[in-house]
């Protein structure tokens, strides 16, 4: 109970958000309407994508320095889970555009950025498979993370910003939180962020526990 | 001998064993060359941008080609003699040197024939080859670092493909966008924030793969 309790918090903490996300009060806005709420759940995934993918970053780093192999274990679960989340995210936001853009790909950097983003996780992926040896392969996949992290952050944080962009808080256009959110939405915007990243997290170590599981049946003693 | 030294002499050593064979600048400007050439009996004439983007496609197949092979064509005991002489980093900062080097050749040479070939009107020209610069740069530090990374995995040139696409691409949207500026000839004013942030990507790329390459050659 003691250890478990920041995974009780992150559930009651996105039961809240959505709860509060569908029935709480929203400002009126043109265009956007009531498609508002979806920021409660297009915005966390992305937010708990990035943290996984900083975890998994952090875990390489220790990986190198380390050598252990537990910490490659968590590298890699975390960036499956967090493809997962960038998945998630693409698909609400994809339903977002459909109503609010007119359709469910426009071109947008922020868009093709994630989409390429995507893509450099899924390489990372197939580098590991390409790789037998178990040592070699830790390594590489960690050295190659490592040298995606910045890429990826250039991509979908600072390429949006220096360009024409119809997501809020790029190209100029004020941020999400300046112009459309009140102080109603507030509480239960972050109330999601951080219950998201909670369970994102909490899926991860799961996914890291399996492993550890099989990796020790598969040894030799 | 310090780093500085040891850099010079294996960008040295490179040059010489480059101008011996002269098997990757001739093999890569027959490529550039047939490039350009069916581009050219394809399409005829075209619109600035898609002459922009297609010298740029050109341009990353070539480096691509030419690169992939920085640490394949010497052989692992060579490597090890190296690694017993000179530091890791200076491995890493002579091959992204010479690179370098060899992308400025080859893209001046590609730049001035696709010019002349496919005639396009350029504004500002002086940008424009700034941005052929700055790209050929950029490529060379990127690709130096993947191919380090793809030369450890068994099948390297699939290897090297899918792991620096999506790496590159940032880079190439802005090298785009700022050599798009300069076939419009708007004032250069607007471009110094393309300029910037591609410097920045090259010295974050580099500062990483100093840091990183010293784990990827101890096997």
């Amino acid at each position: 109970m003691r250890k478990s309790w920041w995974k009780i918090l992150g559930l009651l903490m996105i039961a809240t958000a959505i709860i509060g996300g569908l029935l709480g009060p929203v400002p009126v806005l043109p265009i956007l309407h009531e498609t508002i709420r979806n920021v409660y759940f297009h915005v966390p995934m992305w937010f708990t994508m990035l943290t996984l993918y900083l975890i998994s970053v952090i875990y390489s780093i220790k990986y190198l320095n380390s050598g252990k192999v537990e910490h490659d274990l968590m590298a890699v679960e975390a960036v499956n889970t967090g493809i997962v989340f960038c998945a998630m995210g693409l698909l609400t936001g994809m339903l977002w555009a459909n109503i609010t853009w007119g359709e469910p790909w426009p071109n947008d950097p922020k868009l093709n950025g994630s989409a390429i983003a995507t893509l450099m996780y899924l390489a990372y992926l197939v580098l590991r498979n390409a790789l037998e040896e178990e040592q070699k392969r830790a390594k590489i996949s960690a050295i190659y993370n490592i040298f995606a992290f910045p890429v990826m952050v250039v991509l979908l944080y600072i390429l949006p910003k220096l360009t024409d962009s119809l997501h809020p808080g790029s190209g100029g256009n004020g941020t999400f939180g300046d112009l459309d959110m009140n102080n109603n939405m507030r509480p239960v915007f972050y109330t999601a962020v951080i219950g998201w990243i909670l369970v994102g997290t909490w899926i991860c170590t799961l996914r890291y526990r399996v492993r550890l599981i099989e990796n020790k049946r598969n040894q030799i003693d | 001998m310090n780093l500085l030294q040891q850099v010079k002499v294996l960008v040295y050593k490179d040059l010489i064993l480059e101008w011996r064979a002269k098997y990757a600048i001739n093999g890569i400007l027959l490529y550039v060359v047939s490039t350009v050439f069916v581009c050219y009996q394809a399409f005829k004439s075209v619109d600035a941008p898609i002459w922009n983007a297609l010298f740029w496609i050109i341009l990353l197949f070539a480096s691509i080609n030419a690169i992939s092979r920085s640490f394949v064509q010497e052989s692992t005991y060579r490597q090890l003699y190296y690694y017993t002489i000179v530091s890791p980093k200076a491995v890493i900062l002579g091959k992204i040197v010479y690179n370098s080097i060899l992308m400025v050749f080859l893209s001046l040479i590609a730049f001035t024939f696709y010019a002349v070939v496919f005639k396009n009107p350029i504004g500002d020209p002086l940008l424009y080859l700034l941005a052929v610069l700055i790209g050929s740069f950029s490529f060379a530090t990127v690709f130096t670092m993947v191919s380090g990374i793809s030369a450890k995995t068994g099948n390297n040139s699939t290897m090297m493909a899918i792991l620096s696409f999506p790496v590159i691409i940032p880079l190439l949207i802005v090298l785009i966008k700022l050599s798009n500026n300069a076939m419009q000839g708007l004032d250069r004013a607007i471009s110094t924030n393309e300029i910037l942030v591609l410097l920045a990507i090259n010295v974050i790329t580099i500062t990483i793969s100093l840091l990183l390459f010293p784990y990827l050659w101890r096997d």
